[in-house]
């Protein structure tokens, strides 16, 4: 365990050291999410019986999901974990006495939550003082808030076990690009980052609450802005576990069967 | 020995069938990258395509004539991506020296940075702008005449004439940073992202922005009306024309870029 630690903060502090790119982001995730927020206020005035949420709680998704966009971005990959199965250096990372898929989760959730903390905390900022129906709203009441920060965790670590899935795979398929694109644009459409899972006809949206997908970014962003009932709540946080037990299984037993076949073509 | 000068477009044309050629070599990536660009541009619809389940109308325009809207600002972007995607690659060739190459050759440069690159994949892109196209005039119930097919193929000209000077700002942009600047994606990816519904429902102001400061509104917006017989300003069709003018300050900075140019020297 203390092995993947370490990982885990080598990593970490690796990833605060792009400031200027941080900077960079910030200032396009503010763009988009301000452009999203005037898409909705269009349909808000258009018909506002018809919203399945609040305006406020829509407007807090949507910087919520701006905020921490590195935690559940599906195009997110890391390049150097499909580079090194594809040009052979995954040899060295097997020589290792580590388990490959350990190493590779702990280092996934280090980027994510390094490239998340230096990047949330001006946009959670301005959000807040935004005038407001279009800023970011508090949350609903503590236990809403603590819950929050668990299924934010949660999802995070089932986005990171369903990536897992695709690296595995890239050790049978070799090119990861039809997988990568496959999965990216599943995950941006089933997850609800083209738009809100609640926003989707009912029948449709039963089904897709149910997909691990729902268990990335939706549980937690929804349960901030107070849009779900206690039900509901307790069900998605259930279906959460259920997933990220489920993939990680799969994903190590995947990784297990791809080690054992694995050859390297020297070079 | 004679040697023959070609002309530009010879040129570029040599260009383009280079890059088709090493494309084709890998034909597997190049089937699966288009798919991907088909997807990616799907999902945009799928996202109009639910929204529209739930609301009828969204400031006074309808599904069919935000589908016609979309299709045709994807058309327009992917065009302009398909050539001049090649300034998207230009942070590396300033980056590793590649450009100084470029310099020493006696030949128009931003030629030669647009050769460097021809999007082939993206023909994925513009292959569902095309099915979105007619899937939108058959739904819409859109009178055509002269004036109206005018006016669209004007758009596409317009469009892709300021996608590109926009391609050409965030390449003039590195002679002054050396780098990429993330900042221009909102107005390239953003454009086409957002370009999906006319721009008057993001507000006045959004719509005096992109009227007199990136005329998007020019190539999208006005000439819409005038199509979907919103307006009868027959002044509409020529303004998507008007937006060709971008170029011209694009360009300029291109220049004041060049005259500054410093070797990165590796």
């Amino acid at each position: 365990m203390k092995k993947y630690v370490s990982f885990f903060r080598l990593r970490f502090l690796m990833g605060l050291q792009y400031r200027t790119a941080a900077l960079a982001g910030i200032v396009t995730q503010f763009a988009w999410g301000g452009m999203e927020i005037l898409v909705f206020k269009a349909f808000y005035e258009a018909d506002a019986s018809a919203f399945p949420m609040s305006f406020s709680a829509t407007a807090s998704y949507i910087w919520m999901q701006q905020a921490f966009l590195a935690f559940f971005a599906a195009w997110m990959l890391e390049n150097e974990i499909f580079d090194s199965i594809v040009n052979g250096n995954i040899a060295y990372e097997l020589c290792r006495p580590l388990n490959i898929y350990h190493m590779w989760f702990s280092r996934s959730i280090a980027n994510r939550l390094s490239r998340a903390v230096l990047r949330c905390f001006p946009i959670l900022i301005v959000a807040a003082f935004l005038p407001k129906p279009y800023g970011l709203c508090m949350p609903k009441s503590l236990p809403h808030f603590l819950l929050f920060v668990i299924t934010l965790l949660l999802g995070l670590m089932v986005t990171v076990s369903f990536c897992m899935l695709v690296y595995s795979l890239t050790f049978f398929t070799i090119s990861p690009q039809g997988l990568r694109m496959l999965f990216t644009t599943s995950v941006e459409f089933f997850a609800g980052a083209v738009i809100p899972l609640p926003f989707f006809p009912e029948t449709l949206q039963k089904i897709m609450e149910l997909l691990p997908f729902a268990a990335m970014q939706n549980v937690a962003l929804r349960i901030y802005s107070g849009s779900m009932s206690n039900e509901a709540m307790l069900k998605a946080i259930f279906l959460q576990l259920f997933w990220l037990f489920t993939l990680t299984a799969f994903g190590k037993k995947l990784c297990n069967i791809a080690e054992k076949r694995i050859t390297v073509q020297g070079g | 020995m004679k040697t023959k000068k070609i002309n530009s477009f010879q040129l570029y044309l040599h260009y383009v069938s280079i890059n088709i050629r090493s494309m084709m070599q890998y034909k597997t990536s190049f089937l699966l990258t288009a798919i991907g660009q088909f997807l990616v541009s799907f999902n945009v619809f799928l996202g109009i395509f639910f929204m529209f389940q739930r609301f009828s109308h969204v400031k006074g325009f309808e599904y069919s004539e935000v589908v016609l809207c979309f299709s045709i600002i994807l058309l327009e972007f992917s065009l302009a991506e398909m050539y001049a995607r090649g300034f998207d690659a230009f942070p590396d060739m300033m980056k590793n020296g590649t450009f100084d190459r470029v310099l020493v050759r006696p030949r128009n440069e931003i030629l030669q940075v647009l050769g460097s690159k021809f999007e082939l994949t993206r023909i994925g892109r513009m292959l569902q702008a095309v099915v979105m196209f007619f899937y939108g005039i058959t739904k819409s119930n859109v009178e055509w005449n002269v004036s109206k097919i005018l006016t669209v193929i004007f758009m596409l000209i317009g469009g892709t004439a300021l996608f590109t000077g926009i391609f050409l700002i965030y390449a003039a942009l590195c002679f002054f940073t050396l780098d990429g600047l993330e900042f221009m994606n909102v107005l390239t990816d953003g454009a086409r992202e957002y370009g999906k519904y006319p721009v008057s429902i993001y507000g006045k102001r959004m719509l005096q922005f992109t009227t007199f400061v990136v005329p998007y509104a020019l190539v999208q917006y006005y000439p819409l009306l005038y199509i979907l017989d919103k307006s009868t300003n027959r002044f509409y069709i020529l303004l998507p024309l008007l937006a060709i003018l971008f170029l011209i300050p694009c360009y300029l900075l291109w220049r004041f870029g060049i005259h500054k140019y410093t070797s990165s020297g590796s």
